[in-house]
């Protein structure tokens, strides 16, 4: 199955009542237009974006005369994915290159690095993961067990160490073994707590100074989030100046439309997005793809 | 930008105050407000269309629209619709007396925070004599009975982890287990899955048939979007759980989908999240909830909050200061009871208007001043502490110099103590004068209001903007810390 397909699978609940209302009697009025709109906020788009995509989008269609279902999605497909920014390099890709990962407990980190380090090491490269996260119990043990299975090895200090110091440690040893992708986790934090975020602004300055080689700081958001997502990612941001994003588990029912928001509101990139709970299931992002996936393209409904 | 729910709310009736009689136009535009409110605090659309229009109808009546003080009336018609959607009466966790030992059972998506709210409860209910065993049956996610046994022996409570392999079999060993040990409560961690995964659907089925839990609870992460519906209607169609433990409500999400959940599924919040630590469980007030949404104030939670704090020791203290005065030592000891109570923002946040004050402030109570405060404190002796009267030029440069800071910055907190010293005198005087064993409830309106004007002009460190908190409150809450 590949990734348009799971895609398409996982977004199918969106797409279905999207259908719903381009289906209704074909006619377009006032009411296809309300419901337009409140169907993007259900999709978590957030009521601002779901607004600003309505009436661009119904100003277009007078414009250019667009009364077909067809036509209509279709339009809507494009203008969504002009919401979201585009990467101007891919922090997986263009090596060398070390990545921290960031975001709220519970929202995908460790497993990201794991499937990602499983990929690198794949294709080749020569891998290595920090674990950063010296906080959560068993953190660490997670990430080993990952790490054994890609078969890339994890530098790590005890429970309760100083996060920053890993950083050093592993940046040390990424120059010594010369490794190429050097993937960072840290612990899970709220974005609303000073003190955990001015540590993770300290892990991050601590990696910048130290790295020799380009550092991406990525944040990692679970799809099933909703408007609070933008909360967090602007005092992420705020804090820690990111450079994208990666969404994880669309493969549920949620819609990850706050995606959309994000990568607009903070002009932010989307470098991932896991569709599912194999590591070949985090792909690459694919603003139309994603955008004719989210809203469906009226083939083969 | 983002607003929370309350905000919105208190913006609208702000505008709806102002008037004497409100048009059907104003409940309009109101009703719109709040519909867009909602909508941004994550409640399901759906849910907030019928509060919408319920509360519109409530609205429209004769009764609200000719009154006096219609504005009034319409918040509470909000209030009690919200309060009547997140459930009328607080739930509590309900066991079977007949058996032992008792089971709950934990469910959720992955990320949600099952083997964290597991340990708390684990620790809750320890607390209050029971024995409980952590089942670690999460055979999954790596790691994970890890994480609940080095949890679980944070908080000394042991964890049985069967052969790791088999979920099924890893929790029907630990009814065994409790058996064997004398546990009482079995709390059963299970791995993460989506309402979508059928195979991993159907072990959480074969988990509840396995171990019959008196009690499954749903671990729910506060900030789960309009999505939230899908998943726990699939939840309860399928293992049918008794409640929900939301989780990470210590972030600034305003936790929309617990009202999603309660209308969708009819199922009663049990539990809130609120932190790291294992003591963050508590329990779910909807009345209190309702409130906080609509910029009320959460002023229970903060006399909870100081009543946990206040140990034996500082009614002492308390009553020593009452005695001999007030010294720099106990201000200091001020400052780290507010900083125990979760920092000025989390109290400010949960005072009325409150919410609104932190945006206006750049939403950052400035703990700063706190630090500052408590780094001139320590940078004078004991003797200076016990009687600041004797700090004079020189010593105050000594303590600028060791601080950090400026001399006015220590005239400023000599000022503050000076000024609280006072009021502790008059405290005292008040005190003396009633009836011995009557001391809080004898305080008259007259010494209250005086009580209020002092404490208006206390404040302390960075709290010189909460003029217009609820002052009520404040006196009673100093009534019981001095």
């Amino acid at each position: 199955m590949g990734l348009r397909d799971r895609l398409r699978k996982g977004l199918s609940r969106s797409r279905e009542t999207l259908s719903e209302i381009f289906y209704m009697g074909g006619e377009v009025d006032e009411d296809f237009w309300e419901d337009l709109e409140d169907h993007l906020v259900m999709d978590d788009m957030g009521a601002e974006v779901a607004m600003r995509v309505t009436d661009d989008l119904r100003e277009q269609a007078a414009r250019e005369g667009l009364r077909t279902a067809r036509q209509l999605r279709a339009a809507l497909a494009e203008r969504i994915s002009h919401e979201f920014a585009t990467a101007e390099r891919d922090p997986f890709e263009d090596l060398p290159s070390c990545v921290l990962f960031v975001g709220i407990n519970g929202a995908g980190k460790t497993t990201t690095v794991g499937k990602l380090a499983g990929v690198a090491r794949g294709e080749g490269r020569s891998c290595l993961i920090g674990g950063a996260d010296t906080f959560r119990a068993a953190a660490i043990e997670q990430l080993e067990v990952w790490g054994q299975r890609s078969g890339v090895e994890v530098v790590t200090r005890e429970r309760g160490a100083d996060p920053a110091s890993v950083c050093y440690d592993v940046l040390e040893r990424a120059e010594r073994d010369s490794a190429d992708l050097v993937l960072i986790d840290t612990a899970g934090r709220l974005h609303t707590s000073p003190e955990l975020m001015r540590e993770l602004q300290k892990v991050v300055r601590v990696t910048r100074k130290r790295a020799t080689m380009p550092v991406s700081v990525v944040l990692v958001i679970d799809a099933t989030t909703g408007q609070n997502g933008l909360a967090q990612a602007t005092e992420f941001n705020e804090a820690l100046d990111l450079d994208g994003l990666i969404v994880t588990k669309l493969d549920g029912t949620a819609k990850g439309g706050i995606a959309v928001a994000i990568s607009h509101t903070l002009g932010l990139p989307i470098y991932r997005i896991g569709v599912g709970e194999g590591i070949d299931d985090l792909q690459s992002f694919d603003a139309a793809e994603f955008s004719r996936a989210l809203v469906g393209d009226g083939e083969g409904e | 930008m983002f607003n929370s729910l309350s905000d919105r709310l208190q913006g609208t009736f702000d505008k709806l105050r102002g008037k004497g009689r409100l048009t059907e136009d104003d409940i309009n535009s109101a009703m719109r407000e709040i519909r867009m409110a909602l909508l941004e605090a994550d409640v399901n659309y759906r849910v907030v269309k019928t509060f919408v229009s319920a509360c519109k109808e409530k609205c429209m009546t004769s009764e609200v629209l000719d009154s006096l003080t219609p504005a009034q009336n319409v918040v509470m018609i909000v209030l009690d619709q919200l309060t009547k959607l997140l459930g009328s009466t607080e739930s509590k966790l309900v066991l079977a007396q007949n058996r032992t030992p008792n089971v709950i059972m934990l469910v959720g998506l992955q990320g949600s925070g099952k083997t964290t709210a597991a340990a708390k409860l684990a620790y809750l209910l320890k607390g209050q004599g029971h024995s409980p065993l952590l089942a670690a049956c999460d055979t999954h996610r790596p790691a994970a009975a890890d994480q609940l046994q080095t949890l679980g022996n944070e908080i000394g409570v042991p964890v049985f982890r069967g052969d790791g392999r088999d979920a099924v079999a890893v929790a029907s060993g630990s009814i065994q287990e409790a058996v064997d040990h004398l546990n009482d409560i079995v709390i059963v961690d299970t791995a993460g899955r989506l309402q979508v995964d059928e195979e991993m659907m159907q072990e959480a089925v074969d988990i509840k048939s396995a171990v019959k839990p008196d009690q499954i609870l749903m671990v729910v992460d506060a900030m789960t979007g309009q999505d939230i519906v899908n998943v726990v209607r699939e939840f309860a169609e399928r293992v049918d759980f008794d409640g929900v433990i939301m989780s990470k409500l210590d972030g600034d999400a305003r936790g929309g989908g617990a009202l999603s959940v309660r209308e969708v599924t009819g199922k009663p919040i049990k539990f809130v999240s609120m932190g790291e630590k294992p003591d963050s469980l508590e329990v779910f007030h909807p009345d209190r909830m309702a409130k906080r949404i609509l910029g009320m104030g959460d002023v229970y939670g903060i006399i909870e909050q100081a009543q946990k704090v206040a140990d034996e020791k500082q009614v002492e203290d308390a009553e020593r200061m009452l005695l001999e005065g007030f010294t720099m030592d106990d201000y200091l000891g001020q400052l780290q009871q507010i900083r125990k109570m979760g920092g000025l923002q989390k109290m400010i946040g949960m005072l009325p208007g409150g919410e609104r004050m932190l945006q206006q402030a750049g939403n950052q109570a400035d703990e700063s001043q706190l630090t500052k405060v408590e780094s001139i404190i320590r940078s004078m002796t004991k003797e200076e502490r016990k009687k600041p009267k004797k700090i004079n030029g020189q010593r105050r440069k000594r303590i600028a110099a060791g601080s950090g800071h400026t001399v006015q910055d220590v005239n400023q907190v000599l000022k503050q103590w000076d000024q609280m010293n006072k009021m502790m005198g008059k405290m005292r005087q008040m005190t003396q004068v009633s009836p011995k064993g009557k001391k809080k409830g004898s305080t008259s309106r007259k010494q209250m209001r005086q009580m209020r004007g002092m404490m208006k002009n206390m404040g302390i460190g960075g709290m010189n903007g909460l003029g217009n908190m609820d002052m009520d409150q404040i006196a009673k809450l100093g009534g019981k810390k001095f």
